[in-house]
């Protein structure tokens, strides 16, 4: 037999064996597997119309909802869970390792394990509607104080984020020195969110911080950087109540944002904005504050020093955070509490807040630890 | 021996003398990952001895009847996996669709086991011994058991080992591979109980 002959049969051969098989997956997918179209209802209220036969995390995320997960739908990182109330069956082995026994009771599963077969109904956070990764760039670092940078991100992919003033998002750290691989770091926004293609974000140098330590000594203007969200409970609630908002050091990011905001659509609630600071060279956009209050009749801006210096020449209030908020606050009765800083600071404030009438359940905090 | 028998002796053989984890150390890596408990390593086996037992009847037809008429038994190696992967697919979402606690308690295992060397092992050794069809299902379901009775031994040792004092550099994989060392000395007490060709 010539090698020609020899080398056309085997490829023949090959080819015609693949080819029936191939045909034969082809047909298997579009019969066996094939479940039609079926509905997925959210939280009682969306229903979403999908091809049935994928993982529920791949299927959400095609309809761009993203549940967080870090492993890409393997199995092996257990994040992804969402409840199922009806059609997901019964509990795959493996899921079981990262379901606790209160979990199986709500009928929480993993979603890259659970296959959209039939009708499904399922809960997920309202936030994770909005959550999406976004690309963006450095566009502007600038010095707030020695030791707070604001760092303005220019969204690229998407082009713009819609989220609720006082949210976080996550900003991946690249590796670099200090990191073998990359890490996330949630951090406040504190720009507006009328301004849907910027986010900007205040970040306190820590010493040897992994993520801070990246963001201050190695981040550019013009980098290319990751983050996703936007997340979190943090942001005003729409009541008639006055509003006292205390803060501390880069805990001033949420509440500028809330305050843009309320500037923004005109919320003109009673408000009181305690920020504490060491000195005046920790203090930061007091001009940006006057200005809100320029166009928010009802809202003061007071900022208080612990421990002014003589060459400060400051004039305005001085003490702990704690006893300037005792000192302002009349009566808690009509108050909820908006507080973000140091879990020391948010401690205390919660304290002073409780006792002066303020219900427990009406003050919201972010503690940055 | 009565060639009538011969394909019982085979199915014998591939179980306890001629052990396909033991005595040829094939289908490790899943062996060695997924032997930490009982349940799973029983899943995982049955669906293993299901699917040599199939996929050696399989390639032994594609092998009798495709490849050595056109003369192609070097392509055997590719053609074979190919077979086994498409199999395996099939099989996964059939029993996806049709019972869902099999698919629990098996499906889950099978995209495990395309790639599980002890199964292509079974089709070729099918081929070099030069079974007939009879010999080579019962050669694949043999080796089938005979790995799963491993897996289930070894799975069976470890969870004992879960309360031993095991030196630091030994756990996992190390002290792992050093008991299937031990059984296969142990399984070596079988030979000459049953001859194969």
């Amino acid at each position: 037999m010539f090698p020609v002959t020899t080398l056309l049969i085997s490829v023949g051969a090959i080819t015609a064996v693949s080819t029936f098989l191939a045909i034969l997956m082809v047909i298997a997918d579009a019969t066996i597997a094939n479940y039609g179209e079926v509905k997925i209802k959210i939280n009682d209220d969306k229903e979403l119309t999908v091809d049935g036969g994928r993982p529920l995390l791949s299927t959400l995320m095609g309809e761009g909802i993203f549940i967080p997960s870090a492993c890409g739908g393997r199995g092996s990182c257990g994040l992804c869970k969402v409840k199922v109330t009806s059609g997901a069956g019964q509990y795959l082995p493996t899921e079981l390792p990262w379901i606790s026994e209160e979990e199986r009771a709500e009928n929480i599963r993993l979603s890259c394990q659970v296959k959209v077969k039939n009708d499904l109904e399922i809960w997920i956070p309202e936030e994770l509607f909005y959550v999406k990764e976004f690309k963006a760039k450095v566009a502007r670092i600038r010095d707030l104080t020695h030791d707070i940078k604001e760092i303005t991100l220019k969204l690229v992919e998407p082009p713009e984020i819609q989220y609720k003033a006082g949210q976080f998002i996550q900003l991946q750290i690249p590796e670099y020195e200090l990191t073998e691989e990359p890490v996330y770091r949630a951090y406040s926004m504190s720009s507006c969110p009328c301004k849907r293609d910027t986010v900007e974000l205040e970040i306190r140098y820590v010493p040897n911080g992994i993520s801070t330590t990246y963001i201050h000594k190695y981040l550019k203007e013009g980098d290319d950087v990751i983050f996703n969200g936007p997340y979190g409970e943090f942001y005003l609630r729409n009541t008639e109540r006055d509003i006292v908002f205390i803060a501390g050091g880069s805990g001033m990011a949420p509440i500028k944002s809330i305050l843009l905001d309320m500037a923004e659509k005109g919320i003109n609630r009673k408000a009181m904005y305690f920020f504490g600071a060491r000195s005046k060279r920790d203090l930061f956009l007091v001009e940006e504050m006057h200005e809100i209050e320029k166009k928010l009749p009802n809202f003061r801006f007071i900022p208080a020093l612990s421990a002014p210096l003589p060459e400060d020449n400051w004039e305005g209030e001085t003490g702990l955070i704690t006893d300037v908020v005792d000192k302002y606050l009349e009566s808690g009765d009509n108050v909820e509490a908006y507080l973000c800083g140091s879990p020391g600071m948010i401690d205390a404030c919660v304290k002073v807040l409780t006792a002066n009438g303020v219900p427990e359940e009406l003050i919201y905090y972010d503690k940055f630890g | 021996m009565n060639p009538s028998v011969y394909p019982v002796a085979i199915f014998f053989a591939a179980i306890f003398t001629n052990n396909i984890l033991l005595t040829n150390y094939l289908g490790m890596c899943s062996f060695l990952s997924v032997s930490r408990e009982i349940k799973t390593s029983l899943g995982l086996g049955a669906a293993v001895i299901f699917v040599m037992a199939v996929t050696s009847a399989l390639n032994w037809i594609v092998y009798e009847y495709i490849l050595i008429p056109l003369d192609l038994t070097y392509l055997r190696y590719i053609v074979f996996i190919i077979v086994i992967a498409a199999f395996v697919q099939i099989v996964e979402m059939i029993i996806e669709r049709v019972s869902e606690t099999l698919y629990a308690a098996l499906g889950i295992f099978l995209p495990l086991i395309t790639v599980n060397c002890a199964i292509l092992g079974a089709s070729l050794f099918m081929v070099i011994r030069q079974y007939n069809f009879l010999s080579s299902f019962m050669y694949g379901f043999g080796s089938g058991i005979g790995w799963s009775i491993a897996i289930l031994a070894m799975a069976g040792i470890r969870q004992k080992l879960k309360n031993a004092k095991i030196p630091r550099g030994l756990e996992g994989a190390g002290i792992t591979l050093i008991i299937t060392g031990m059984m296969a000395l142990a399984f070596i007490g079988f030979t000459g109980m049953i001859k194969i060709s």
